[in-house]
């Protein structure tokens, strides 16, 4: 699968992976490839982005994902500001709309915004000028992990075609899930989701992934297992009956990895929980490359901004 | 910069391959003249990478030493790219390597054209982000003149006089599958 | 004594089995004669319905008039004047208001509002339960006797099956029909849209047919049990379809409504919407498999009513995302369009089964007078251009909710003309 890398992105947004073609979500790891030096650097600073402003707007709580979007910022100079939930007006009920208006009224150059609902991200980038960057969004997307993840992947094998992924845990509420299902199959690569039905999102075929009820069966023969986080307060203890049982049937054990291909890829968007859906020993072992995520999110975030930085596609002109 | 052989008629040429090989022969002879061989070479991205590689190997079969070869991308460092700029794309980003440490080495940046300088700024912003070099000096294939900024380089090729309106295109085997210099003004642009 | 003479339309009365170009004489708000080239008599009004069609007033039994409580999304009077518009001359209205209308003074108020509109007639719908929690029963018999027709939660469902149980039965005693939404919301887990291959593709949480199916086969079950009458909102499944029709076949008294939206959009539209909340509505659109099913239970007469779903929100309250916006559409001025251009115009059903479904059958399942132009009754009219173009224009809506997933869309048909107790109180 030979997938050309475009030059240009052709929307003025990253709202989902659903939106990019293959050649787009090429150029963007390639991209983070030449990034990940900034990090190496005496000074890891570049002034790319000077005087141009970036809005996080988070609505819904988030650590890392925050951090690395700042990190990433500040890597290119760009001038950050920060709402969270608890000191935005959104939570007095003020529209989505009202807050794009505040927010253009102060000219940002991009918004990141994290909304615990579905579709929001969309809705923003429709009605302001400027670029809007999902950060996840309700159970929909989260397309900066999953790129992240399929960079992750990518350095450790050259390509991502012809690779099988497992994913495990609560897929149906799975905004990483879902982008890095549509990421890695557009990728040329293979995914296969693994939880119990009452975690699986209905007609998955639809996300171009394979479902498997059990997890041993579904690492054999895979390159990279991803396991996700288990929030117990969400399940109501109506989707799996309890931790231990979790753990029991679903959890990424020493002994389950080795059903993988040797080598094969641990990975977890974090924050883990230790315990339940992956074992200390696999979490920190030597195939876990859970902490070059996060690195890698710094790169990859850097990437999105340098490139929606830039003119248009219909408005480049040659230098 | 595109394939345009059907039209090089209207552009003359200024160097043809041997000519550019002997202008980097005595670009090399200036370079050890002001610097001996404690130095590194730096290309810019895209034609003064493969430039400073055709440098370092003549120095390197003159002095018998090693030179250190460096390369670096100026996208990060451009002037000229954003919204509110006059319509850019990003351009696709390069690699960087200075496989070396920068501070107190005599650091040659090699690019195949000086014109506005802007370039020049952009590399010479990026190389103080990794170090302190003892000395940056600048050689180039073609100065074509038309400063933009107090630019100036150490070591020229040639000196091509140009109006603004005229192009110079420098193309190389490893990127053109030709070397040659050609300047002049393009064809059927109407303006 | 007040006349109106309405001439040359071709009028249509599937009740008599009419269907000829004829006059109709109103007098004293009441039908008094049908026939070729009548005498309107001295300087009473005429109304020239030369190439339109003429039936008897269309009954909505499905809307959300708003007062008392949510004046900021629609008012009694600016929802008649929208049935008007709409080619409405009843509307029966649900008792989700603030207070619920779950005592008669608040069926009062609304009739008495209504009067004072003095467009369409106004039906209020009482509460099943008290301030539609699903807990006690309401006091379906005072409001009855103050003019309620109906008695329905709706849009709740009934999650309580003995209160269900006993609804049915208490009901019995006062002669009114159940209203009811059927949908399990356990099941339907805070969705937003239907569940299914596109609620997976885009990422909104879904509720599945299952969560109204179930409910539908429930309350069949419960009325055939008790006797009681039952009318079943809005479905929109394929599976409700089908539950009714085996209900009807082993002779069932039970009734259902679809809504216009139901038979001409699908969970499709909302992912081409890029998550616009117009389109977000409960039942929520369905697969394009569901809306063919409702258009064959239509056709088959499985479906016993067409209606509105009328549900307007102001502009502020669909400017959310798709998961924080409230459900429901301002229908009451597409609702008849949507029916012509979807039903009548591709030959689904002819024009005497649509005023069947929107006005003969209407009358008879809340049993209020009209639904036919026999003399002596209603002289209550819904005038219908079937060629007209309509190209739905959001701004000039009439209703105060401008929240339609149909904005710009272009329909063939409309109304023309409605006029309510012999006066025209609405004309193109």
């Amino acid at each position: 699968m030979g997938i050309e890398p475009a030059t240009v992105l052709a929307s003025k947004d990253l709202v989902g992976i659903a939106g990019l073609e293959a050649g787009e979500i090429q150029l963007l790891l390639d991209t983070a490839e030449q990034l990940l030096e900034v990090a190496r650097r005496p000074i890891k600073k570049v002034p790319t982005l000077r005087g141009m402003t970036v809005v996080n707007l988070f609505m819904e709580p988030s650590t890392r994902t925050r951090f690395s979007f700042e990190v990433a910022e500040k890597r290119l100079s760009a001038d950050t500001l920060n709402f969270s939930s608890s000191t935005s007006s959104v939570t007095k009920g003020e529209t989505l709309f009202d807050t794009a208006r505040n927010l253009m009224a102060m000219a940002p150059d991009f918004i990141v915004i994290r909304h615990p609902n579905t579709g929001a991200p969309h809705r923003l980038a429709n009605v302001v000028t400027a670029s809007v960057i999902n950060a996840g969004d309700g159970s929909n997307e989260h397309p900066t992990q999953a790129l992240l993840d399929a960079f992750t992947i990518r350095r450790h094998f050259g390509s991502l075609d012809g690779l099988t992924v497992v994913i495990a845990g609560d897929i149906r509420h799975s905004r990483v899930a879902r982008s890095n299902a549509l990421l890695l199959s557009k990728m040329g690569a293979k995914v296969r989701f693994a939880a119990p039905a009452s975690l699986l999102p209905v007609q998955v075929d639809e996300l171009k992934a394979e479902s498997y009820l059990r997890l041993e069966p579904a690492l054999e023969g895979a390159d990279a297992v991803m396991m996700l986080r288990i929030q117990m307060e969400r399940q109501k203890k109506l989707n799996f009956p309890s931790m231990r049982e979790y753990y029991d049937f679903f959890a990424l054990t020493p002994e389950r990895l080795r059903l993988a291909k040797e080598g094969a890829l641990v990975m977890h968007p974090g924050p883990m929980n230790r315990g339940v859906e992956i074992d200390s020993e696999v979490a920190d072992g030597d195939q876990s490359v859970i902490l070059e995520q996060v690195t890698n999110g710094v790169a990859i975030r850097m990437a999105i901004l340098y490139l929606l930085a830039g003119g248009r596609s219909e408005s480049a002109a040659g230098s | 910069m595109t394939e345009r052989s059907g039209e090089k008629s209207s552009l003359v040429r200024v160097l043809d391959r041997e000519g550019i090989g002997r202008t980097l022969a005595r670009m090399a002879a200036e370079i050890l003249e002001n610097d001996g061989d404690g130095i590194v070479l730096v290309g810019i991205h895209s034609r003064g990478v493969p430039l400073a590689q055709r440098l370092a190997e003549i120095l390197e079969a003159v002095t018998g030493k090693k030179i250190p070869l460096g390369r670096i991308d100026i996208s990060l460092y451009r002037d000229d790219v954003g919204p509110w700029r006059p319509a850019h794309s990003q351009p696709v980003l390069k690699r960087t390597e200075l496989p070396f440490d920068l501070d107190e080495l005599v650091v040659y940046l090699v690019d195949d054209v000086l014109y506005t300088g802007r370039t020049i700024r952009a590399a010479l912003d990026a190389l103080v982000d990794y170090g302190r070099p003892k000395a940056v000096r600048l050689a180039v294939l073609i100065d074509r003149g038309h400063r933009e900024l107090p630019v100036a380089a150490d070591v020229v090729g040639k000196v091509v006089r140009t109006s603004r309106q005229e192009d110079v295109q420098v193309r190389l085997l490893e990127f053109d599958g030709e070397d040659g210099v050609w300047a002049g003004t393009e064809v059927a642009d109407g303006d | 004594m007040s006349r109106l003479l309405v001439r040359n339309g071709r009028v249509i009365d599937p009740v008599q089995g009419i269907d000829e170009s004829l006059d109709i004489l109103i007098e004293d708000g009441r039908i008094a004669k049908l026939g070729r080239n009548l005498e309107r008599g001295a300087d009473a009004p005429e109304l020239d319905a030369e190439g339109l069609i003429v039936a008897p007033g269309f009954i909505d039994l499905h809307s959300h008039l708003r007062e008392p409580g949510y004046e900021h999304k629609e008012t009694i009077e600016t929802g008649c004047l929208a049935a008007a518009a709409g080619g409405f001359t009843a509307v029966c209205c649900m008792a989700n208001t603030n207070p619920v209308n779950d005592e008669p003074a608040v069926t009062r108020y609304i009739m008495e509002k209504a009067d004072r509109a003095g467009a369409v007639k106004v039906y209020p719908i009482g509460a099943l339960s008290k301030g539609c929690r699903g807990e006690e029963l309401a006091e379906i018999g005072e409001m009855v006797e103050a003019g309620a027709v109906a008695i329905s939660d709706s849009p709740n469902p009934v999650a309580n099956s003995l209160l269900m149980r006993r609804a049915l039965e208490y009901c019995r005693s006062f002669d009114v029909p159940m209203i009811v939404h059927p949908q399990d919301e356990l099941l339907s887990d805070r969705g937003a849209m239907h569940e299914g291959r596109v609620s997976t593709r885009i990422g909104l949480r879904g509720m599945p047919a299952a969560a109204e199916e179930s409910v539908v086969a429930r309350d069949i079950l419960l009325a055939e049990f008790t006797g009681g009458r039952l009318h079943l909102g809005h479905l929109s499944t394929a599976g409700s379809v089908a539950a009714i029709r085996a209900a009807k076949a082993r002779g069932s008294r039970v009734t259902c409504e679809v809504s216009a939206h139901h038979f001409s959009l699908t969970d499709e539209d909302v992912a081409a919407s890029n998550y616009d909340p117009q389109w977000k509505m409960n039942p929520p659109l369905r697969t394009d498999n569901d809306r063919q099913a409702i258009i064959e239970g239509i056709a088959d007469g499985t479906i016993d009513a067409i209606v509105s779903d009328h549900a307007p929100h102001h502009r502020d309250e669909k400017e959310m995302d798709f998961a924080d916006a409230p459900f429901g559409i301002s229908a009451l001025e597409t609702a008849v369009s949507l029916a012509l251009d979807r039903l009548v115009r591709p030959g689904v059903i002819d024009i005497s089964a649509l005023v069947r479904l929107m006005s003969a059958t209407p009358a008879r399942i809340v049993d209020v007078p009209g639904g036919s132009l026999a003399e002596g009754s209603p002289g209550d009219l819904t005038v219908l251009d079937p060629e007209r173009t309509v190209t739905v224009d959001p701004a000039s809506f009439v209703s105060k909710g401008r929240n339609t997933p149909f904005g710009g869309v272009t329909l063939q048909g409309g109304p023309a003309a409605t006029i309510v107790g012999g006066r025209v109180v609405w004309q193109r």
